[in-house]
């Protein structure tokens, strides 16, 4: 391959609410079995990218847990590899990732001591299929500096979560805008860039010497008219997590029997790391009604139009409906849940009532688990 | 030197002849359990679990799917830079070159694999039962004893005794007489095919009987060592175990997995059953899905209604169909309206639309009467059943049939029916293509 991979899942948000106390974004569990970074690492894989680092640093017990062997992703090799880098203090600097440029620069050995001539961006909270090899050669194709990937934004209000641009006819990105309250333009970047591993060098060392670290501020909207940068669009699925309620949308859009056969059915693969749970269990008094049930899960009641994820125990005369429960959930007997996120690991008594009115509500309950299974 | 106190040798050759078309194409060790697993994945999973992290697996019969299921271990952490798991197939040799001809004969022929790793002691396992055991307390035992071989051992009924191979212990548990399917058993201590052999005892009687022919540890090494008066001594186990070597008792094994708290309980955190996971998603229940107790594997899809059955990973399941009482081995799509009764479907069949399977009375089959009962109707791998036919019980299906295969769209209970794929088809297409042009 002709390229690096480099995955930013250091971040963190309070939009993401409870659910980001815990955990990295990109550890986030997505559509039952998978967690949010599978998708770019195995995009990754899939191009035949053989050489990945993730820069991480916000909460990465849950997100080291899950990468602690690279053999999942065929990253497990003798060349290349996968390589997570938290910030370390050394004889330079003792200060945490400042931004996204100053996560690559804190790291930039990894891109020296690379041979391959191209790097690809990606961060570790979208859902999507991508061949970053097709990126790379329109990269080649268009004589670009940097490549953004950009789609269509569903929701013109969602706008204010990304970085905005417009496009001349060449698709050469003429104006690029982080994060606008309000915006004319629908196209929105995916966070995910393709360009030369030196011009990446050269870009990060000039920026860190003058004290910025941000890549998108401080270098793609900096840069946008001394440098070619284009954009090149998808219009297949991509989807963002940051914040609950495109979690929760991102979950619920798995029930879409044409989204299943795009993400399980067809080649290639997402993968992720094994669990070694048993089959899921169904007990006299389950009601199933199109919801996705993961592997290790035991269901004695009745659950409709949601996501069950791993190990997930919901108990006799249960109702769950319109709901997200994440891993190692015990929901105890006649308990009910409707428009929730169950936080993983959360135990819920019996006869509990939760029901977000308006908007997901997040429950988070630790009980102490008396009843093991 | 490297140096294994005990290794584990896993004879994983037999076809299973009594679980007929299951067995076609698969070695049996190799047949799916369970929705997810296959039958080896229990010893071996016991291995690693006792800590025995060299297993040498003895490969004969079809063994394709078996060494692609094996790999390199990664799923049982028996990937190993000392040990690990080795499929070990029959192979030439200068002198004189034959297949596996009984199981202490492969065992023989691979003398050097064990010589390798200077075991204290070998425990010789077979591939074809369902269980969990710890081994390394039965290891405990036999140094206890200071035996030279010890037997796993387990009570049974009386009167099934005459099934199994027969040990007489006394109190101390050391083993005086065996009697192979006695007619009138003198003990009901039935072997379960698990053996610790001191390593010495076990080279002395290989060597002794390598002439032997189709040399067996049931017929031959085990009445060779006690004539020889070596310490025999039987382990006590009184756990779950299940021989699942006839279609009856695998249909029942699976079956005993839905109960509701099931005696072999596979959701317990200790003793993790391990398997090759390579079927990822999440499983997808839709509106009209009706499930009864069940156990569904990854990435399958329910529109129909699912009773007292096992499905396996990544199954189709149509609207309208009734599935009740049956096994479903993965990569099956089964079309909508279909009624299923009791039926054993493996690996990567196609069933039409509205098709009935298991229906009418019971009969014995025609072919054999023996392996084909239980009332069960067992269709083999990537079998296709045309929409609409009516297929009976104690049937057995194979091969991609077409529906003027069933004469009145029907297949009689008892009755058989086999289908020889023509391998050369596509090439005949091919030429009718070229006639064309």
């Amino acid at each position: 391959m002709r390229a690096i991979g480099i995955i930013l899942a250091g971040g963190n948000n309070n939009r993401m609410r409870e659910l980001s106390d815990k955990r990295a974004i990109a550890a986030m569990p997505i559509a039952g079995s998978y967690r949010s970074i599978d998708f770019a690492l195995s995009n990754m894989a899939n191009s035949h990218i053989g050489r990945v680092a993730v820069l991480t640093q916000y909460n990465a017990r849950s997100l080291n847990e899950h990468l602690s062997s690279s053999k999942w992703w065929d990253f497990g090799r003798k060349q290349g590899g996968l390589f997570v880098f938290t910030p370390t203090i050394t004889k330079e600097n003792s200060l945490w990732y400042q931004g996204t440029a100053d996560a690559i620069y804190q790291n930039l050995d990894f891109l020296t001591s690379s041979h391959e001539p191209y790097v690809v961006i990606a961060s570790g909270d979208g859902v999507y299929k991508l061949d970053y090899n097709k990126v790379l050669e329109y990269h080649i194709a268009k004589h670009a500096d940097i490549t953004v990937v950009c789609t269509a934004c569903r929701d013109q209000k969602d706008v204010e979560r990304f970085g905005v641009l417009r496009m001349n006819e060449d698709c050469r990105i003429e104006e690029f805008e982080e994060k606008p309250i309000i915006s004319s333009y629908n196209t929105i970047s995916t966070g995910i860039y393709v360009l030369r591993r030196r011009q990446l060098i050269e870009l990060i060392e000039r920026t860190a010497q003058e004290g910025r670290h941000d890549f998108v501020s401080d270098i793609l909207i900096r840069y946008k008219n001394l440098k070619r940068i284009y954009g090149y669009r998808i219009d297949t699925y991509w989807n963002n997590i940051s914040t609950a309620e495109a979690y929760y949308q991102t979950n619920m859009d798995f029930l879409d029997p044409q989204i299943r056969r795009y993400f399980f059915r067809e080649e290639p693969q997402i993968k992720t790391r094994i669990d070694d749970l048993p089959p899921a269990k169904y007990n006299p008094g389950a009601h199933v009604r199109n919801s996705l049930v993961s592997s290790g899960s035991i269901v004695n009641g009745a659950v409709e139009n949601s996501v069950l994820f791993k190990n997930v125990f919901v108990g006799s005369n249960c109702v769950i409906k319109n709901s997200v429960i994440l891993n190692d959930v015990y929901l105890g007997d006649n308990t009910h849940i409707e428009n929730c996120i169950v936080e993983g690991h959360s135990t819920v008594r019996p006869n509990t009532y939760y029901c977000g009115e308006d908007g997901v509500r997040i429950v988070v309950e630790n009980a102490e688990r008396y009843h093991l299974r | 030197m490297v140096k294994k106190e005990m290794i584990a040798m896993l004879l994983a050759g037999g076809q299973g002849s009594r679980l007929g078309i299951l067995t076609e194409k698969v070695a049996k060790p190799a047949v799916s359990f369970g929705a997810k697993y296959r039958i080896i994945d229990f010893p071996l999973s016991n291995c690693i679990n006792s800590g025995i992290d060299t297993v040498g697996v003895l490969t004969q019969y079809q063994p394709l799917r078996l060494n692609t299921h094996i790999g390199i271990g990664i799923p049982w952490d028996l990937d190993r830079n000392e040990g690990g798991v080795t499929v070990l197939p029959p192979y030439e040799k200068s002198t004189s070159s034959e297949w596996y001809t009984g199981t202490a004969n492969a065992i023989f022929q691979n003398m050097d694999y064990m010589e390798q790793y200077h075991p204290d002691y070998v425990l010789i396992l077979s591939g074809d039962h369902i269980y969990k055991m710890d081994y390394q307390v039965m290891l405990d035992y036999h140094k206890a004893n200071r035996a030279d071989v010890t037997i796993a051992c387990m009570p049974v009924p009386m009167e099934e005794a005459k099934r199994f191979g027969i040990m007489v212990a006394d109190d101390q548990g050391r083993i005086h007489e065996f009697e192979e399917k006695p007619e009138h058993p003198s003990s009901n201590l039935a072997s379960m095919g698990i053996y610790i052999f001191s390593w010495d005892t076990l080279r002395e009687a290989l060597y002794s009987l390598r002439d032997q022919n189709g040399c067996d540890f049931g017929k031959h090494i085990l009445p060779w060592c006690k004539e020889r008066g070596e310490r025999l001594f039987a382990y006590e186990y009184h756990g779950y175990w299940k021989d699942v070597g006839t279609l009856g008792s695998y249909w029942q094994a699976n079956m005993e997995l839905i109960d509701i708290v099931p005696e072999f309980n596979l959701y317990e955190e200790f003793w993790r059953i391990y398997t090759k996971g390579d079927i990822i998603p999440p499983q997808y229940i839709s509106q009209e899905a009706v499930l009864g107790r069940c156990l569904i594997g990854e990435g399958t899809e329910i529109y129909g209604e699912v009773h007292d059955s096992i499905i396996g990973a990544n199954v189709t399941i149509g609207r309208g169909s009734v599935i009740r009482g049956s096994i479903i081995m993965r990569d099956t799509v089964i079309g909508e309206g279909v009624i299923m009764d009791k039926a054993i479907v493996a690996e990567g069949v196609t069933i039409g639309d509205g098709a009935v399977l298991g229906c009418g009375e019971e009969r014995p089959n025609v072919d054999k009467p023996d392996v084909y009962a239980y009332g069960i109707t067992t269709i083999g791998e990537h079998t296709v059943i045309p929409a609409h036919v009516r297929i009976g019980k104690n049937t057995a299906v194979s091969g991609r049939t077409r529906p003027e295969d069933y004469p009145g769209g029907v297949l009689e209970s008892g009755q058989v029916l086999y289908v020889q794929d023509d391998e050369m088809a596509w090439c005949k297409d091919k030429g009718k293509e070229g006639e064309h042009a």
